[in-house]
């Protein structure tokens, strides 16, 4: 049976009461929307990058539950710093992570304390609320303007 | 199998508590699990109700003893499906207290019985500049067909406002009817709010003027009982599966005077007389709104579920929802920082709740963990939403087979999300 404080850990908690990286960002080269149809949430995504290619700074606001909240926060610091490559196989090993495939325990290290999510993979109707941020930051990256949206299955946003 | 359950009279009324309430959990074969440890309470009844043994073994026995197609064969076995068919189609137009059996006409749900009433009735009659007038309160089944129909035909929609209790502005309402309205529809019972709205009122508003008015009921006929001749709607339309039939059947009643000029829905085998490649004949009303072959064993289950609801009775129905309702109501008050969204005077059990700012689905996952089904989400009525300036609700909503001590474990797995994200 999983246990409610698998989904609801402290550090979720915390990212969900105080989140990190929360506002606009005036000066954002990139810039995307995403919106959960089946619960409301909205969440919009600005980030910079530098002249190295680093993500200089993101930033997040909108309104959803504490999973999504969280997730949002705290894939904000674990993306600033990162370069796009990276940042993109960090997307794939979570994504991968919260669907319940299987990763390897290197790529879950990886992942440092966003593999707090682990939990989550059973709660099949709660993925996509920890997965919107991180396809709104792919549709930033790729520069798509229009709202994503989680209406399909997990594995894809249309 | 049958139900043992007595037959009401109307000198005798059977409460729905104690042993008798037990037994009839006991004809709910799922109402007996567990959910993550925890004896399960189902209060998503709005989503869709469970099902009597005796629903499942019409299914079953359908199957297993004279699965056939209807209207068709000269066997045996066609000939008992047909005839079963067809008494559900008897027995609704008794339930509903039609004029004839020939007003009454299946379809997948009650969204297919609006998609259907759209594309014939609304399609034939719709002019550009024409008016199609919704409430503020209505099910996405009961604006998305008018819309679709809306911009094919160049019409309008209108929308009968509501005020923060969730009750409909008839003041308003008188207002907008207007020599370009062509119909009304409208929820006979909110969904998300409870709301009963005022529909004889509503209907006689429209009939002064000779609009027709189509009655969306799939959240009132397990509750309570409608008369479709003495409301004087010109359409009503439910859902099996939300008064404890199966899934894929549902109900379009229509005035006969009205559907017998009402052009075919979809084409196919079933609603045809007579077809060659450059003419066909229809049938007459209700097999011309019929294409195809339908879903019979769930027709045939159906008339096992308003068996079940006419053998306790809607004044016993209705008697013990409104005492959950109340007991409910007056617990959840208690909880800190709840609100309840909807709190008309006419309601049926359903309670659309916030808490704090703790986001509805938290609050599902944290009572389904308890083992307690409730709905977290939108429920179908972004408009609702949006009025009231939230993104979602959590939703507890009863039938006849839930008890108080279940609205207890409701309470109590509350505080546990508050104890959890509060």
């Amino acid at each position: 049976m999983s246990d409610l404080r698998d989904l609801y850990q402290e550090l979720i908690l915390d990212h969900q009461k105080n989140p990190r990286n929360f506002g606009e960002l005036p000066d954002a080269n990139h810039h995307a929307n995403g919106f959960n149809p089946l619960c409301g949430d909205k969440i919009s995504l600005d980030f910079n990058t530098d002249e190295n290619g680093l993500i200089h700074d993101i930033r997040f606001h909108g309104s959803g539950c504490a999973i999504s909240k969280a997730s949002a926060s705290m894939m904000t610091m674990a993306l600033k710093g990162k370069t796009i490559p990276e940042a993109d196989a960090l997307f794939q090993v979570f994504h991968h992570l919260v669907l319940g495939n299987l990763v390897t325990e290197e790529q879950i290290e990886h992942l440092g304390r966003l593999k707090v999510f682990q939990g989550i993979r059973d709660y099949p109707s709660r993925v996509k609320c920890a997965s919107l941020p991180w396809h709104t930051f792919k549709a930033a990256l790729n520069h798509n303007s229009k709202t994503i949206t989680t209406d399909s299955d997990n594995d894809s946003v249309n | 199998m049958k139900s043992s359950l007595p037959m009401q009279t109307s000198s005798l009324k059977n409460e729905l508590e104690g042993e008798y309430l037990e037994k009839i959990r006991k004809d709910f074969p799922i109402l007996q699990q567990s959910v993550h440890g925890k004896p399960l309470v189902y209060l998503d009844n709005s989503a869709t109700t469970q099902k009597p043994k005796t629903v499942i073994e019409a299914l079953k026995s359908f199957y297993e003893v004279y699965n056939a197609n209807v209207h068709r064969g000269i066997h045996t076995l066609s000939e008992k499906a047909t005839e079963r068919f067809e008494h559900t189609r008897q027995q609704v137009h008794t339930f509903l207290n039609s004029t004839n059996e020939k007003e009454i006409v299946f379809t997948r749900g009650a969204t297919e019985a609006i998609n259907l009433v759209a594309q014939t009735y609304g399609r034939q009659v719709l002019q550009p500049g024409d008016e199609i007038l919704l409430s503020a309160m209505e099910h996405h089944s009961n604006i998305v067909p008018w819309r679709l129909l809306a911009e094919e035909k160049k019409a309008l929609i209108r929308v009968i406002p509501m005020d923060l209790q969730g009750e409909l502005d008839l003041n308003a309402y008188e207002k907008l009817l207007s020599p370009r309205t062509r119909l009304v529809a409208i929820t006979h019972v909110s969904n998300v709010l409870g709301t009963v709205n005022p529909i004889e009122q509503i209907i006689q508003l429209a009939h002064r003027q000779n609009i027709p008015v189509l009655v969306d009921g799939a959240q009132a006929v397990a509750h309570r009982l409608v008369n479709v001749q003495s409301l004087d709607c010109d359409f009503y339309v439910f859902s099996g599966h939300k008064m404890f039939g199966p899934t894929g059947v549902g109900v379009l009643y229509a005035k006969e005077s009205i559907l017998k000029n009402m052009p075919p829905y979809q084409g196919g085998g079933e609603m045809i007389v007579t077809v060659s490649f450059d003419h066909i004949t229809y049938k007459s009303h209700p097999y011309r709104f019929e294409a195809g072959t339908p879903a019979i064993a769930e027709v045939i289950a159906l008339s096992e579920a308003i068996t079940y609801i006419q053998k306790i009775g809607f004044s016993s129905i209705q008697e013990h929802e409104n005492r959950l309702l109340d007991y409910s109501t007056q617990a959840l008050l208690k909880i800190p920082n709840l609100k309840i969204i909807g709190t008309a005077k006419e309601k049926e059990a359903v309670l659309s709740m916030t808490l704090g700012d703790i986001h509805p689905h938290d609050i599902g996952t944290i009572l389904d963990e308890e083992g307690v089904a409730v709905r977290a989400g939108h429920h179908c009525a972004q408009p609702v939403m949006d009025f009231f300036d939230i993104p979602a609700t959590a939703r507890a909503s009863f039938a006849f087979y839930n008890t108080q001590e279940e609205i207890d474990r409701l309470i109590k797995a509350l505080w546990k999300v508050l104890e959890v994200l509060g």
